[in-house]
């Protein structure tokens, strides 16, 4: 674990995402102290610039709400329906992704036929249609995004317990007469975990960048203040008021960021032979 | 032999080599000094780890990144290699000093056609025209005895066999007619008898060319088929060195003592095991074909015969060594045995229950039988797994409780000379050999009364393997085991073996105790394959 740390830390770009990061926890935790009163309420004129009153430092929307207050309680939207939906689509993709790479033959070709299914309808599409279908609240919202992005944890499983089925390891495991299931359970999957969450921190990210999309297109939960919300409802004042949608737009690219940076971070500790060279 | 006064075409001195912080010694070579004379062939030989193919890298500037020369100096021709430019050494490489590797698949291009990859050669220093670089490309694949040059020439690397390809990789290396050719392990990879063709080649081609060669190795028996002269490495230094006749039968350093010593002889004993043995494993038709390709359309499918009506019978305290070259079929056999792999037809009884139709947990129940040891100590324990669980799973997954399967664990780790105290610890914390010892614990949890060896010493070091062969002859004594031992290695076979069993091309062409085997083989195979054992004639020689 100390090893871990030690490769980890060596990617500055790494322990500055784990920094932000951990802004945008600490925000999203400490918002309901923060700011007591709801980001819905109005509190003061409309269109108040960044640094003009004290108590609003990033001003007010085009109704009067604090734009800060709203940038705090997006962050726990966008990190609940990132950690949840990547969460939800390991649960499907795994086992797909497992079964198919340690079976082979019709079960592979099956399960791999039911995912490029997913994979060949554009998954943005199929978000909006799966949002709209359910009528849009943060479950259908997560619901959707972990069906889309799923078909790349099923690939890569696939492809990692391929190349594992074949080790010695394994093969002594079904000649100790261990069954299927605990084969895959104690000898494959383990050694699949690195990738896995590498590929994790990643979608994490997609995640928040899905919900941000769906949020601006007026498809978000109604009653959550999110950073694509705020963004979609100040795109029509964007000249009046560059403020309202600057904002959550660099709250949206620093917690993106950060998760990048962290997913490549990583990967150098966790694969430290194919750490990309270099100081 | 050579006249030896003539000058040192290389000299190292003192060499230094520092290791990154964090590995288990500071020096990879530390205070190397030897001489390699024109027109001789220098043996490096060590076990892995010793850092003899460190000083050659070095001469060559292939030093891993993080390991750097830290003292002395590599003179050739005058100069200090280490203080070359970048230009000066692409200079001196090929055309001055040239490396083979042991891999002759990886060091070529598999996209790139054999002429090509010989032309790149002259490209690269700027010689000849393109048609006089494919001209000499064919002259010296013709030099080093490829059959039908202007063919191989136009091939791809995957289309040639192994020797074949190290031979493209020879003549790459001559193109230049360099002063110095370093061979690093060129033969470790290769088939018994395609490594004797090879050091035969090298030999020759080394004589024609009067360059010198450095030659590392880690086996004692190509040492004695070629070396000049010798220098035995351990941890770094430089234990011993001399001629070969002085190294090879008057080692004076404990190390090159062991070394020697725990090569197996060639000589097997006549077998103890009586004939009236009620047989434990019958083998009777075995066999199996692989069928690659085959599209839809245009291909036909390539139908390889790996195992051709095999029949095999093994008595109780019996080892049966099966041997032959890679693609005999010999692992194959075994894999059928276990049912890793279904055979296509025929009928394996172990105690009198036919294996070969079992399914499900009828086949589960009779595998506790029969259990393999394997040939990776690396890949053959699962990195996330500890030791203890490694070696009770097999027990849990037949019932057994868990503090039951622990405490056999324990008791088996003690049985192979390991600590108890391993359970708690992982694979990686063991060295090569530790991890076969825990392999061949894992196989026993079970109490099996068959255990298949495929290639389990392989990847060992000799002394390492000649300690695992003990154990392994031990165990099989105290637990009345039978054991099938795979083997590519003749020498091994002839240590461990009762009776052995020879394949080639999936089919056994010859089968007889031991002794028989290597004193009279009827086969004319056999012959070929005893014949090309390297080491060979000077064990002849010495034994009288």
């Amino acid at each position: 674990m100390a090893d871990f740390w030690k490769r980890f830390s060596r990617n500055r770009g790494a322990v500055i995402g784990i920094i932000i990061l951990a802004i945008v926890v600490l925000v999203a935790v400490l918002a309901p102290l923060l700011f007591p009163q709801s980001p819905w309420r109005m509190v003061q004129r409309p269109f108040l610039p960044p640094l003009a009153m004290e108590q609003y430092p990033l001003g007010t929307d085009a109704l009067g709400r604090n734009v800060i207050s709203g940038l705090a309680y997006g962050a726990q939207v966008s990190l609940l329906v990132g950690l949840v939906s990547t969460v939800a689509a390991l649960l499907i993709g795994i086992p797909i992704g497992a079964l198919a790479g340690y079976f082979g033959g019709w079960v592979d070709d099956a399960l791999m036929r039911f995912t490029e299914f997913f994979q060949t309808v554009p998954s943005f599409a199929l978000a909006i249609v799966l949002v709209a279908i359910f009528e849009p609240s943060i479950q259908s919202i997560i619901a959707a995004i972990a069906i889309v992005s799923w078909p790349p944890v099923a690939r890569l499983v696939r492809g990692e317990v391929m190349s594992l089925r074949s080790r010695e390891y394994v093969e002594a495991a079904i000649l100790s007469g261990q069954t299927n299931l605990t084969i895959i359970l104690r000898q494959v999957l383990p050694n699949t975990l690195s990738p896995i969450i590498v590929l994790a921190s990643l979608m994490v990210a997609t995640a928040i960048l899905l919900e941000s999309s769906l949020s601006f297109l007026g498809l978000g939960d109604p009653n959550m203040m999110s950073w694509g919300y705020m963004i979609g409802a100040a795109r029509t004042v964007i000249r009046q008021a560059w403020w309202l949608s600057f904002f959550p737009g660099v709250a949206i690219l620093l917690t993106v960021l950060a998760l990048n940076l962290i997913g490549e971070g990583l990967n150098d500790a966790l694969n430290p032979r194919l750490a990309r060279r270099g100081k | 032999m050579m006249d030896s006064v003539t000058e040192p075409v290389l000299q190292i001195r003192d060499l230094k080599i520092a290791l990154p912080e964090g590995a288990d010694r500071d020096f990879a070579v530390d205070g190397v000094s030897y001489d390699l004379n024109a027109g001789e062939i220098l043996c490096i030989v060590g076990e892995s780890g010793s850092g003899k193919s460190m000083s050659a890298n070095a001469t060559m500037g292939l030093l891993p990144e993080l390991v750097r020369p830290v003292g002395g100096e590599i003179v050739f021709e005058g100069k200090d290699v280490l203080k070359l430019s970048d230009s000066e050494m692409i200079d001196l490489r090929g055309r001055k000093i040239a490396m083979i590797f042991q891999e002759p698949m990886s060091a070529l291009n598999p996209l790139m056609r054999v002429e090509d990859q010989i032309a790149e050669v002259f490209e690269a220093h700027n010689l000849l025209t393109p048609r006089e670089r494919k001209r000499r490309a064919v002259e010296l694949l013709t030099e080093v005895g490829i059959p039908d040059p202007s063919k191989a020439a136009r091939a791809y690397p995957f289309q040639l066999s192994g020797g074949q390809r190290q031979r493209v990789m020879i003549a790459m290396a001559l193109a230049l007619e360099p002063k110095i050719l370093i061979a690093d392990e060129p033969t470790t990879a290769l088939d018994v008898t395609t490594q004797a063709q090879i050091l035969e080649l090298i030999r020759n081609l080394q004589e024609t060319h009067g360059m010198a060669v450095m030659f590392i190795t880690h086996d004692f028996g190509v040492v004695a088929e070629i070396a000049d002269r010798v220098a035995v490495m351990q941890y770094g230094k430089i234990v011993e060195s001399g001629t070969a006749d002085e190294v090879l039968d008057n080692p004076q350093h404990p190390y090159t003592q062991k070394l020697i010593a725990a090569i197996p002889k060639l000589a097997a004993e006549p077998s103890e095991v009586p004939a009236d043995k009620a047989p434990i494993l019958e083998v009777e038709g075995l066999n199996k074909t692989y069928v690659t390709g085959g599209g839809m359309f245009f291909s036909n499918a390539r139908v390889v015969h790996a195992v051709n009506e095999v029949n095999l019978t093994l008595r109780e305290g019996e080892t049966l060594g099966i041997v032959g070259e890679s693609g005999s079929g010999k692992s194959s056999v075994g894999r059928c045995l276990v049912r890793l792999m279904d055979p296509d037809s025929g009928t394996v009884k172990l105690a009198g229950q036919d294996m070969a139709t079992l399914t499900g947990s009828a086949l589960r129940e009779a595998r506790k039988s029969i259990q393999m040891i394997f040939q990776d100590p690396y890949a053959s324990l699962n990195p996330r797994s500890k030791v203890g669980q490694i070696i009770a799973e097999g027990p849990m997954a037949h019932g057994v409780s868990k503090t039951e399967a622990y405490s056999r664990a324990v008791k088996l780790l003690e049985l192979v000379d390991l600590d108890a105290l391993a359970i708690e610890r992982y694979p990686h914390e063991f060295s090569g050999g530790q991890r076969q010892r825990i392999g061949i614990a894992r196989a026993l949890a079970l109490e099996p009364r068959v255990i298949i060896a495929d290639e389990a010493v392989s990847a060992l070091d000799v002394s390492i393997q000649a300690q695992v062969l003990d154990l392994l002859a031990d165990l099989k004594e105290r637990l009345n085991l039978a054991l099938i031992f795979i083997t590519h290695d003749l020498r091994v076979a002839a240590q461990i073996c009762d009776r052995i069993a020879v394949m080639q091309k999936g089919k056994i062409v010859e089968m007889g105790p031991a002794h028989a085997i290597f004193d009279n083989p009827q086969n004319a195979y056999t012959r070929t394959l005893i014949e090309a054992i390297p080491g060979r004639e000077k064990e002849l020689a010495a034994a009288g």
